[in-house]
């Protein structure tokens, strides 16, 4: 089945698959911390317009509760948090740049190409419409990996761990039509309370080794003293 | 008839280019709150300067001489192939997109050596810049265009238009990877703002006018007009690949006149664009092209990725 079978709703639905995949690249080249929360949040709007496009498409209307839930946690409350995290501690006017962007860019690419690949059976065996987006959430899993490699601030870190679990929920979403309600409630809360937990680990961290760099947790305090 | 057509559509093309930059400039004044030139200024300007002698440096050799000829040829042959109001047109079918861009490569590789020719110091920094951003765009256009390639099964420009015209309205991410891809390359190898600046050749920071700053008279028209030619071409290419509705796709009198409005309308849209782009931004470091480049590269190997994930057609088992 080619796209141009597809109905324009189904379209969409590959549309924005492939949009959240550009939000990721787009994490994965962003210096400034402030920025990279606000497209962590433009990642979450879009998680939840595909969710309730396929609630629509498919007419699974459970489905429009968790849209609704992305929306509400990954789109608007988490970026929120972590954006008053980010100034309380000082840390929107720093810069985490990479050192060879062209590189992680085309790294990023090549997980791409690497999680089609992996994916390629799975989609073979199954008449779904949506399970071509299934290397694209792959993708999105892989690169926030990626995210938390390359970056050296412990927010960056979060926000790559975050963007790890919407791959995973994208992944639910296209394969099996979301998961249970008790799992889906259970992760959100799971993630909400992760928030709140990395923001006193930040905390803890800051006050230890006096910066959120995690490079200098490696080098001995004494040595350094 | 066809064969009128299409050297009628040729030299309306070239006659329209530097109406389509008096435009852009119109518009930008007008965000400046400026009060904006004429729209035909610069048909004033290339009247003004093609009066006027043009004189030769002293150690420039014929390279010098020639480029204003080879870079307005190769431009108005490059302008020949790709459709403006009508598909289907005998020039269209000669050449494909590869073609083209050979032709942008053409007239480059001589304004290059036309500003090294005259060995000053600012010709080689302009020429040296040019090659650099040319070798990273040049990768992301060819990517950008063989995503269209992919999915229209050409790289031929009337056949992929024919193709997308034929299939309607499909929502396809690769293509708006590839557009976005090629709108960022466009702004890279015009020479517009945040890339380079066109309004000025008092900067260091220059490209473009850094090569040709030993030009005059009828020599710099040439090359002026050429670049406005390359501007236009650069937004038909946009405007027809990814929205081709409204183009004539026979040779009646309505749908000729039809595809001229509807390709009017489109550039003139595209121009706002790129004159708002450019009050907004400023211009960037020379050493942040590379980056801008990269992303556009990033862009459109994203919209072939998408092409292959999401849009190829399966294989039950």
């Amino acid at each position: 089945m080619s796209i141009t079978e597809l109905t324009l709703y189904q379209q969409a639905i590959l549309l924005l698959a492939g949009l959240i995949a550009l939000t990721s690249f787009l994490m994965l080249g962003q210096s400034r911390l402030v920025r990279l929360v606000l497209v962590f949040a433009l990642q979450g709007v879009l998680l939840a317009a595909t969710t309730s496009m396929v609630a629509y498409v498919l007419e699974f209307p459970h489905l429009y509760i968790s849209a609704g839930l992305t929306l509400l946690l990954k789109g608007i409350l988490i970026p929120i948090m972590l954006y008053r995290l980010i100034y309380r501690m000082g840390l929107h006017r720093e810069m985490d740049t990479l050192e060879n962007p062209a590189r992680v860019m085309m790294g990023g690419a090549s997980l791409v190409v690497f999680s089609y690949y992996v994916s390629l059976p799975v989609v073979a065996h199954s008449p779904l419409v949506t399970l071509n987006a299934i290397a694209v959430s792959l993708a999105v899993v892989l690169l926030g990996m990626l995210l938390m490699i390359t970056r050296r601030q412990a927010v960056a870190h979060v926000v790559g761990f975050m963007s790890i679990e919407n791959g995973l929920f994208f992944a639910a979403v296209v394969s099996t039509y979301g998961m249970p309600m008790v799992v889906e409630l259970g992760v959100a809360a799971d993630v909400l309370v992760a928030t709140v937990v990395f923001g006193v680990f930040f905390f803890q961290i800051r006050a230890s080794i006096d910066s959120l760099n995690v490079d200098r947790l490696s080098k001995l305090s004494e040595v350094e003293k | 008839m066809a064969w009128l057509l299409a050297i009628l559509q040729t030299l309306l093309f070239v006659g329209a280019a530097p109406l389509l930059a008096g435009w852009i400039k119109w518009i930008k004044c007008r965000l400046q709150n400026r009060k904006a030139p004429s729209l035909l200024q610069p048909y004033r300007e290339l009247r003004k300067l093609y009066r006027k002698q043009p004189i030769m440096p002293y150690p420039a050799s014929w390279i010098f001489r020639a480029t204003p000829y080879i870079v307005f040829a190769s431009t108005v042959l490059a302008a020949a192939f790709v459709p403006l109001v009508a598909v289907n047109l005998p020039t269209a079918r000669i050449a494909d997109v590869i073609v083209l861009v050979g032709f942008f490569a053409l007239g480059r590789t001589f304004q290059v050596l036309a500003g090294m020719d005259i060995g000053t110091a600012f010709g080689g920094m302009g020429s040296s810049r040019e090659m650099t951003i040319s070798s990273l765009a040049e990768p992301a256009m060819l990517m950008a265009v063989f995503t269209l390639a992919m999915s229209a099964h050409t790289t031929n420009l009337s056949q992929a238009m024919n193709y997308v015209l034929d299939t309607g309205l499909v929502l396809r991410p690769s293509f708006v990877f590839a557009m976005g891809g090629l709108m960022l390359v466009a702004v890279a190898e015009t020479g517009r703002i945040p890339v380079d600046n066109p309004a000025t050749h008092l900067e260091l920071t220059m490209i473009h006018e850094a090569m040709i700053l030993e030009y005059s008279g009828r020599w710099l028209a040439l090359i002026e007009w050429a670049s406005q030619i390359k501007l236009m071409l650069y937004g038909v290419l946009i405007a027809n690949i990814f929205f081709p509705w409204g183009i004539a796709q026979d040779f009646s009198l309505e749908a000729l006149g039809f595809g001229a409005v509807v390709i009017g309308l489109k550039l003139s849209l595209l121009a706002m664009m790129l004159a708002l782009s450019e009050a907004l931004f400023a211009k960037m470091r020379i050493f942040r092209v590379q980056e801008y480049l990269s992303f556009a590269y990033l862009l459109s190997v994203l919209g072939m990725l998408s092409h292959i994930i999401l849009e190829a057609a399966r294989v039950h088992h």
